[in-house]
């Protein structure tokens, strides 16, 4: 049985950490640099807009642009994507003063809930468990969150670069000191087109972070700076769809059991949600852990099959698909964190670092109240007579002494009693919760999701065919993405090519965007892998499976709106 | 009231996608044609034919060259001449500057882009497709003159049989703006058969040709048709066929009067390239394709031995 | 020398027609009209290293200036925004007639356009607005140069090449085959927002509320509806014979 950690991409972290290069009078200062507009990194430069607005004198220091933040979508909301029923309570803190949640573009609420076990034809309503008890929480397009978040940041005097992807991490005298941003312009095989234009060392007193999910610079600085967690990160692949519907749906909904296959040897565990987002849109979306083992699973499809269900058929008759999108969620919870959330120069923020409670199913809060946070610690940082160091390892502190550790230490092996089960259905689990994580049941060994041995079943048989009106395939939903990426740039992902059989069958269909191909048999019992890069919506997943994901060129991959 | 309709002219002939703006005047009204440039009044008699009752006819120096702006002076004066309410063209680099330079001079309407034009509750209503074709609207004026741009090919050019035209020599007064642009070189076109962008026919492969070498069928049948030879997504990425020629999302957007397809599968990035075509045949071996849904012939069989055939045929045809 | 790039900020992503007011929806993002990238090169490949002034214009809700700051970043020097809530819904007279109220107060030397708007598929403006203006006019420039007090344009028609010459001031329309856009660079970007950004309400034109919007159009979009089905689509198996199925076919449809 193959594993695909055995054919490990040709990557290394080493090639993605530079000193500046540029000469000194064409390097670009900034204050304080935050990588990423999503929930973490705007929070950062939200608070940090606050803090510069309420002390003139530290803003004096910090030149020209006191705050940027640099996105590699086209602007930010384009790359975000989530359920999402979020905790208010960061966003009240960071906002708390100027805005109530009112008037923040959400969908109100959560009006109810339910959750359901599936069978094909069956739908078992059970009480919803502690975790999943969402009262209190509210409805919101994580995209659009990001777009007021935007706004709010540059209102703030937070400058925000969108188009700009962060290639490589800027480290003089073993401290980060900024980023050296893609170039742009450059062809299939890597020449230079005639507009070629180059990137550029973006140089900064503090940088943070934000990157999201599988963060590419994130990754580099673990592996530079040595801080790894207990646990290696391992991921969810999440695809979800935002639907116009004839009905409105009056609550919010979480499956688990069908379509995934119970028996331990698949090791397929996830569920999925369905949110109202007002009245005339509902969005559905299916989680699955990367931890699964049949090369022939596709969550795409089985998100497409899951449709399929009378009880979703009903909820979704008469409406219309208008977005598709897909993201990995790092679900290796507390044990995965890295060891130190900052190094010298720089502060690790959000899903970047793994913050997502998978039982609850919430990160949203955790990235902003962590973006907070590092602002403030990247604040004290740039004071008159502050030892950095010490400055930002108060980031550490903040965090250990935040809700953001709590809750994931409540919830820390969670995942791993139940297989990474991430509804928890069980009393176990219950009583784990119930105890706030005082129930021990030891830590059981946590392994990369690409080291899972791999079967091969004809699981892609049973996934029902596209009609283009409930059912889809791929393409069509890399088309509801907005993904118009540019065809003839270079391939942003590291892969090794040639593969036995059942790995290239693991990628191509794990993608959710079949970016991966089985192309021809070598003879030698391997396959060559074909790629189309310009179908990748960054979800991230091939990095988990064995591959790396890199980010390509600023402003491609997925215009995401309503996800 | 007579309909006035804008004719060009090239190489001592009538343009055919004017001609057929004008047979469909014709068959709304009466309707008079109006020509500017060298030759113009002989070819009045041929106006006559598809349909118009009365020529204008303009052989000023002034619109020797085929440039706008002094042919704006020269209907301004025939439409003031003549009492026009409605003016027609029929799309064209020229006509279209024509048209929106002459909506500016009269404060007059244009709608563009229209593949139709009726008579409801007696007033006229154009019809346009608008969104890539995936919606029709019904435009209409307030307040005359009213002009209208039809896409190339909207109408066929068909004699109605008409007789010779009353014909009038027009000799404007131009505005000193409208002959300041002066010709001083021209290149005819290469003759390397149409660009995508220009043609009238497009053959396309797509994966299912199976390798490289057999983009042949596709420029064969290209060149039996006197058409361009397009690419998806697909078999550019698999370095089949160069990036210039792919049509789609991110490629070209192209409607030629007919599009062939061989082995396309009709994925939606592709299809948004290519569905205004007038008219799409596809041949794949796949019976479930996507492209099935959206063309009007639709083959299940193999490519590699229906093209040949096809571009065998269609010599015949032409000889 | 004062170059005016004329710009349009058009909905991204799937258009959608509002079926209220028949016109196109234009709540959502909105992007700069990628045919004017074209225009801003353009202007900017023109201006060099020298100080000829590049202005970005356009006409349009206050979101425009997001695309209008795209031509700063790109290397425009200033922007001028005309925005009043009673513009909108202008067709072409309207449009041509604003746009042109804006243009004489430039008083640029050049005025530059993209080959069309990527929402309304028009392709007219330039025409309209050159003969306002009461300029020459030149269109699908492919190849442009400035020399002396007047513009050499090389355009592409349906039968070649043609050169043409037009004194200054005059008005170009670009076709997208003339360049490639550059990017816009980091410091570019940073630095648009310091660049001059005007905004003109039509009042500060000196145009009537009358001459703009739809009581200054002169067309109206009547109904929207289904396009009519794609006629007799068939679907045949080959039996040997479906080359001359075809030939049939495309006979019958006087294509061959």
């Amino acid at each position: 049985m193959s594993r695909a950690s055995n054919f490990p991409p040709p990557f290394s972290s080493a090639d993605y950490v530079t000193e500046p290069t540029d000469p000194a009078d064409e390097r670009i200062e900034v204050g304080v640099l935050v990588v990423g507009a999503g929930p973490a990194g705007l929070a950062c430069a939200i608070r940090l807009g606050q803090l510069i607005e309420q002390n003139p004198e530290v803003a004096e220091r910090l030149g020209d642009v006191p705050v940027a933040v640099i996105e590699k979508g086209k602007q930010p909301g384009s790359h975000l994507l989530s359920g999402a029923v979020v905790n208010p309570r960061a966003l009240r803190r960071l906002l708390g003063e100027r805005f109530r949640m009112e008037d923040l573009p959400s969908f109100g609420p959560v009006p109810g809930e339910s959750v359901y076990v599936l069978t094909r034809r069956a739908a078992l309503p059970i009480p919803p468990p502690p975790p999943m008890r969402n009262h209190g929480n509210w409805i919101f397009s994580l995209s659009q969150l990001g777009r007021f978040l935007g706004e709010r940041a540059e209102e703030g005097g937070a400058v925000i670069l969108p188009e700009t992807s962060a290639q490589k991490l800027l480290v003089s005298h073993g401290r980060v000191v900024g980023v050296r941003t893609g170039d742009k312009g450059r062809g299939r095989e890597g020449g230079e087109l005639g507009n070629f234009e180059a990137g550029s060392d973006l140089v900064a007193k503090v940088t943070v972070l934000a990157e999201g999910t599988q963060g590419h610079l994130t990754g580099v600085a673990i592996d530079r700076f040595g801080l790894r967690g207990e646990d290696p990160q391992v991921w969810e692949l999440g695809v979800k769809e935002v639907w116009k519907v004839a009905k409105p749906l009056d609550r919010i909904i979480h499956t688990m059991g069908w379509p995934l296959r119970a028996g331990g040897k698949y090791r397929e565990f996830g569920g999925s949600f369905i949110y109202p987002m007002g009245k005339d849109m509902v969005t559905i979306g299916l989680v699955v852990g990367l931890d699964y083992r049949d090369a022939s699973l596709s969550v795409h499809d089985l998100l497409q099959e899951l449709k399929t269900h009378p009880k979703i058929r009903k909820i979704l008759a008469g409406g219309e698909r208008v977005q598709w999108g897909a993201k990995t969620i790092p679900s290796g919870g507390f044990h995965a964190l890295p060891s130190r959330l900052h190094a010298p120069g720089l502060l690790l923020c959000g899903d970047g670092a793994g913050m997502v409670n998978i039982p609850r199913l919430k990160g949203v809060h955790y990235a902003i109240e962590s973006g907070r946070l590092a602002a403030e610690a990247a604040f004290r940082a740039l004071q008159r007579g502050a030892t950095p160091a010490t400055a930002l390892s108060s980031y550490d502190d903040a965090v250990r002494g935040s809700f953001i550790w709590d809750d994931l230490y409540e919830v820390r092996n969670m995942r791993q009693v139940f297989g990474r089960g991430f509804f928890v259905g069980g009393a176990l689990a219950s009583a784990m919760t119930m105890s706030k994580g005082r129930v021990e049941v030891g830590k059981l060994p946590a392994e990369p999701d690409a080291d899972q041995p791999l079967l091969v079943t004809d699981r892609d048989k049973s996934y029902p065919a596209p009609d283009g009106a409930l059912v889809f395939d791929k393409l069509s939903s890399v088309f509801a993405s907005g993904n118009k990426t540019r065809d003839d740039q270079p391939n942003h992902i590291r892969l090794e090519r040639r593969v036995p059989s059942d790995v290239a069958q693991l990628w191509a269909h794990m993608c959710p965007a079949q970016v991966y191909e089985v192309g021809a048999d070598e003879g030698d019992g391997t396959v060559r892998v074909e790629v189309a890069p310009s179908n990748c919506v960054q979800c991230g997943a091939i990095t988990a499976k064995g591959g790396r994901l890199t980010p390509p060129e600023g402003g491609s991959g997925p215009e995401y709106s309503l996800t | 009231m007579p309909t006035l309709v804008f004719l060009e002219h090239h190489g001592g002939e009538l343009q055919k996608g004017s001609l057929g703006v004008l047979a469909k005047a014709a068959s709304l009204g009466d309707a008079a044609a109006v020509i500017a440039g060298p030759g113009a009044s002989a070819l009045a008699g041929e106006a006559g034919r598809y349909g118009a009752a009365k020529v204008w006819a303009c052989e000023d120096e002034q619109v020797a060259q085929a440039v706008p702006q002094p042919r704006v002076d020269v209907l301004a004066q025939v439409v003031a001449d003549g009492g026009y309410d409605t003016v027609l063209f029929a799309n064209s680099v020229l006509a279209a500057d024509v048209a929106a330079g002459l909506a500016a001079r009269l404060d007059a309407g244009l709608n563009w882009d229209l593949t139709g034009i009726e008579f409801q509750d007696g007033e006229l209503v154009g019809k346009r497709p608008a969104l890539q074709d995936s919606v029709y609207a019904d435009v209409g004026w307030t307040g005359t003159p009213r002009l209208a741009l039809f896409r190339a090919g909207s109408f066929d050019a068909t004699p109605t049989g008409g007789g010779d035209p009353e014909t009038t020599g027009i000799s404007p007064a131009y505005r000193p703006y409208s002959t300041a642009v002066k010709l001083v070189g021209q290149d005819a076109e290469a003759a390397s058969g149409p660009s995508i962008e220009d043609a009238d026919v497009i053959v396309a492969g797509g994966r299912g040709l199976g390798a490289p070498e057999s983009f042949t069928l596709a420029e064969e049948l290209a060149k039996a048709l006197g058409g361009a030879v397009g690419a998806t997504r697909a078999v550019v990425d698999a370095g089949w066929y160069p990036y210039s020629a792919q049509i789609g999302q991110t490629g070209k957007t192209v409607s030629p009067k007919l599009y062939v397809a061989l082995g396309v599968s009709g994925a939606i990035q592709h299809k948004v390239g290519m569905q205004s075509s007038g008219t799409i045949v596809a041949i794949n071996k796949d019976p479930n394709a996507p492209i099935f849904e959206f063309s009007d012939l639709g083959v299940v069989g193999d490519v590699h031995e229906i093209a040949p055939k096809l571009t065998e045929l269609v010599r015949q045809r032409k000889r | 020398m004062k170059i005016a790039v004329c710009v349009k900020h058009v909905p991204e992503g799937p258009a959608h027609l509002d079926p209220s007011t028949k016109r196109l929806d234009r709540a959502g993002e909105g992007a700069l009209n990628h045919f004017d990238a074209n225009a801003v090169e353009e202007a900017l490949r023109l201006k060099g290293e020298s100080d000829i002034e590049v202005v970005a214009v356009s006409l349009g809700p206050q979101k425009a200036l997001d695309s209008l700051r795209k031509a700063l970043a790109m290397g425009a020097d200033r922007a001028l925004l005309v925005s009043d809530d009673a513009a909108a819904g202008s067709d072409l007279v309207a449009t041509s007639r604003l746009l042109a109220a804006a243009l004489e107060r430039e008083g640029a030397d050049l005025v530059l356009f993209g080959q069309q708007a990527s929402d309304a598929d028009g392709a007219v403006l330039w025409a309209a607005v050159a003969e306002r203006l009461g300029r020459p006019v030149v269109s699908q420039a492919m190849e442009l140069a400035v020399d002396g007090g007047s513009v050499r344009v090389k355009r592409q028609t349906e039968f070649g090449y043609d050169t043409l010459e037009a004194p200054l001031p005059a008005v170009v329309a670009v076709s997208d085959a003339i360049n490639e856009p550059r990017y816009p660079s980091l410091k570019g970007i940073m630095g648009a927002k310091k660049k001059p950004q005007d905004v003109l309400s039509l009042a500060g034109l000196g145009v009537d509320a009358g001459d703009v919007g739809e009581a200054g159009s002169r067309t109206t979009v009547l109904a929207l509806g289904e396009p009519p089905a794609r006629g007799d689509a068939r679907k045949i198996e080959d039996d040997g014979n479906a080359a001359q199925a075809i030939v049939d076919f495309l006979a019958e449809k006087r294509l061959v």
